[in-house]
């Protein structure tokens, strides 16, 4: 529709011909983005003389983070460890939750619209809150601990797998389904041996890739007091002990990377 | 015997890992299901549940209509950090992401240079949320620095994976046919880079906005800091109206980006 109300450029070639070019949308969008720019600048008020005059300070904590202090270690692995089964128990409880749910989501699996449309809706409701903000949530219901945060990234992995999930099952091929139907299988036993298989490495692969993610967000639930690694972190932020802090970091740079290699290795595998 | 039996039977047997297989899931389950303290629980959560849906039923339509100071203020500050944070991010990440491009810098400093990012990308956000706040003091400035420093550590990585998919033969045509340097870059390198870059930095904005939501938590700005101050202190009315804000603006903004994306994509 802008493309139209610009005028467009006409080009002789040298045969004389005559083509239509149409106008780059290009400078618009540049000016578009600066005027946000200085929009959003106004906002938080940016000052790039502060930036540039305190930015050291950044490096001054950095610089104190290394060395990190490793006597610390002994006391963050308890933590560390809360952390990884927070997250494996949330993405467990949610990837087998989403399934159902993911069932009742597709369109073309449940005949009822106004379910699949109602369930797609809470799915994406609870897509979008920010995980932190359900652990803190979670934290006034459940009281403080680990079952605040296991909660938080269950509903999360139940919304992000269920969502893909839903999206696969619209996409099979139903006629086999419809064979088995035909022949008078019940609903959950024809999913079962005809669409089951169709979905299964996607819908394992990517349980695992949302597995990846909780770890991440499952190491600063503890911030909101959601359990695990995250309190200790917040603590020693509080305290400017940074290179507890620094250890602390370390080894959850460690930890997401080791289970991110292992989960990769085996998604590859699925594929 | 008929044929349908005989090519069942020449299926292999996945029986053995299939178990294997749910034994280590099981096993897993068994032993993160320790993590869980029940004794925590207090006996009043079902109350405050029933606040919490109370308040996103009956909202605090007054703060969340309320132009100048209210959610749409708050809102527009979560905007505003998010956008900034993106735009400067997407900048500093182009860069880094041909300096840790295999097919562009020597393998060395492409590994080293991809260790830096993954230490970046793996410190959460409200970690350096945390450290701007000593440089900056509390507000939304530490917000957009901590959204750009984590911007980074996401679009190199994905812009690599864009940048190693070059179609290098074009490079070479122009280059049998006399261009020089900047040429190149602007007939060659741009117009390859630019659709797929935009898509990422809009999808890494989507994301922003939820970070950006969260940043307020210790301070960075935006309407975290409101939203955690009304929980504290049971005023659940304030709270659902600030979530139903928050979740509509991220509704509309992620329909908004898919349906950019999908037309950049696909041209």
């Amino acid at each position: 529709m802008l493309s139209k109300l610009l005028p467009t450029k006409k080009l002789t070639l040298p045969n004389g011909k005559i083509v239509v070019e149409k106008r780059s949308l290009t400078p618009l969008i540049v000016l578009l983005l600066l005027g946000f720019s200085y929009i959003s600048i106004q906002v938080t008020g940016f000052d790039f003389g502060m930036f540039i005059n305190r930015i050291r300070e950044f490096f001054v904590i950095i610089q104190e983070m290394i060395p990190p202090t490793w006597e610390y270690l002994p006391q963050i692995w308890q933590p560390l460890i809360d952390t990884i089964k927070m997250s494996i128990l949330g993405s467990w409880l949610g990837a087998v939750c989403a399934l159902p749910i993911a069932m009742l989501a597709a369109n073309n699996i449940t005949k009822i619209k106004w379910i699949s449309s109602a369930v797609k809706f809470l799915l994406s409701l609870l897509r979008t809150l920010p995980t932190l903000i359900v652990a803190l949530i979670a934290t006034y219901v459940f009281g403080l601990g680990t079952l605040a945060g296991t909660v938080a990234i269950f509903l999360f992995t139940i919304a992000y797998v269920g969502k893909l999930l839903y999206e696969q099952m619209e996409n099979v091929d139903m006629k086999a389904y419809e064979a088995m139907h035909s022949m008078g299988l019940t609903t959950i036993q024809s999913f079962r041996y005809a669409i089951m298989p169709q979905i299964l490495p996607n819908y394992l692969s990517t349980s695992l890739f949302c597995f990846e993610g909780n770890v991440r967000y499952a190491a600063i639930l503890g911030y909101v007091g959601a359990g695990g690694i995250g309190l200790l972190l917040n603590e020693n932020l509080g305290w400017r002990n940074y290179a507890n802090v620094g250890m602390i970091l370390l080894l959850l740079v460690i930890t997401v990377y080791v289970i991110e290699t292992i989960s990769e290795y085996y998604r590859k595998k699925l594929k | 015997m008929n044929d349908i039996v005989k090519q069942l039977e020449l299926e292999p047997s996945y029986r053995l890992s299939r178990i294997i297989t749910v034994f280590v899931v099981l096993l897993f389950f068994g032993w993160s299901i320790s993590a869980i303290q029940l004794d925590e629980v207090e006996s009043n959560g079902w109350t405050v549940a029933k606040n919490i849906l109370l308040g996103l039923v009956q909202p605090d339509t007054e703060l969340l209509f309320n132009v100048t100071n209210g959610v749409p203020y708050l809102l527009l500050e979560t905007i505003a950090i998010a956008f900034l944070g993106t735009i400067v991010g997407a900048i500093l990440a182009i860069p880094l992401a041909f300096l840790s491009a295999s097919n562009i810098v020597p393998k060395p400093i492409a590994w080293l240079v991809r260790l830096l990012l993954i230490f970046i990308r793996t410190i959460p956000a409200i970690v350096y949320g945390l450290m701007f706040i000593r440089v900056t003091g509390p507000g939304a400035f530490a917000g957009v620095l901590t959204m750009a420093l984590t911007s980074i550590g996401m679009l190199s990585k994905l812009y690599v994976d864009v940048i190693e998919d070059l179609d290098t033969s074009i490079l070479e045509t122009m280059e049998s046919i006399g261009s020089n340097v900047m040429e190149k870059i602007r007939f060659c390198i741009m117009p390859q880079l630019s659709a797929l870059f935009l898509s990422i930095v809009i999808y890494r904005f989507d994301m922003n906005l939820r970070d950006a939501a969260v940043l307020g938590l210790v301070g960075a700005g935006g309407i975290g800091a409101p939203l955690i101050f009304a929980m504290n202190s049971y005023r659940w009315s304030e709270v659902g109206s600030i979530l139903i804000g928050l979740v509509i603006l991220i509704l509309v903004v992620e329909y908004f980006s898919n349906k950019i994306r999908t037309k950049l994509v696909r041209g």
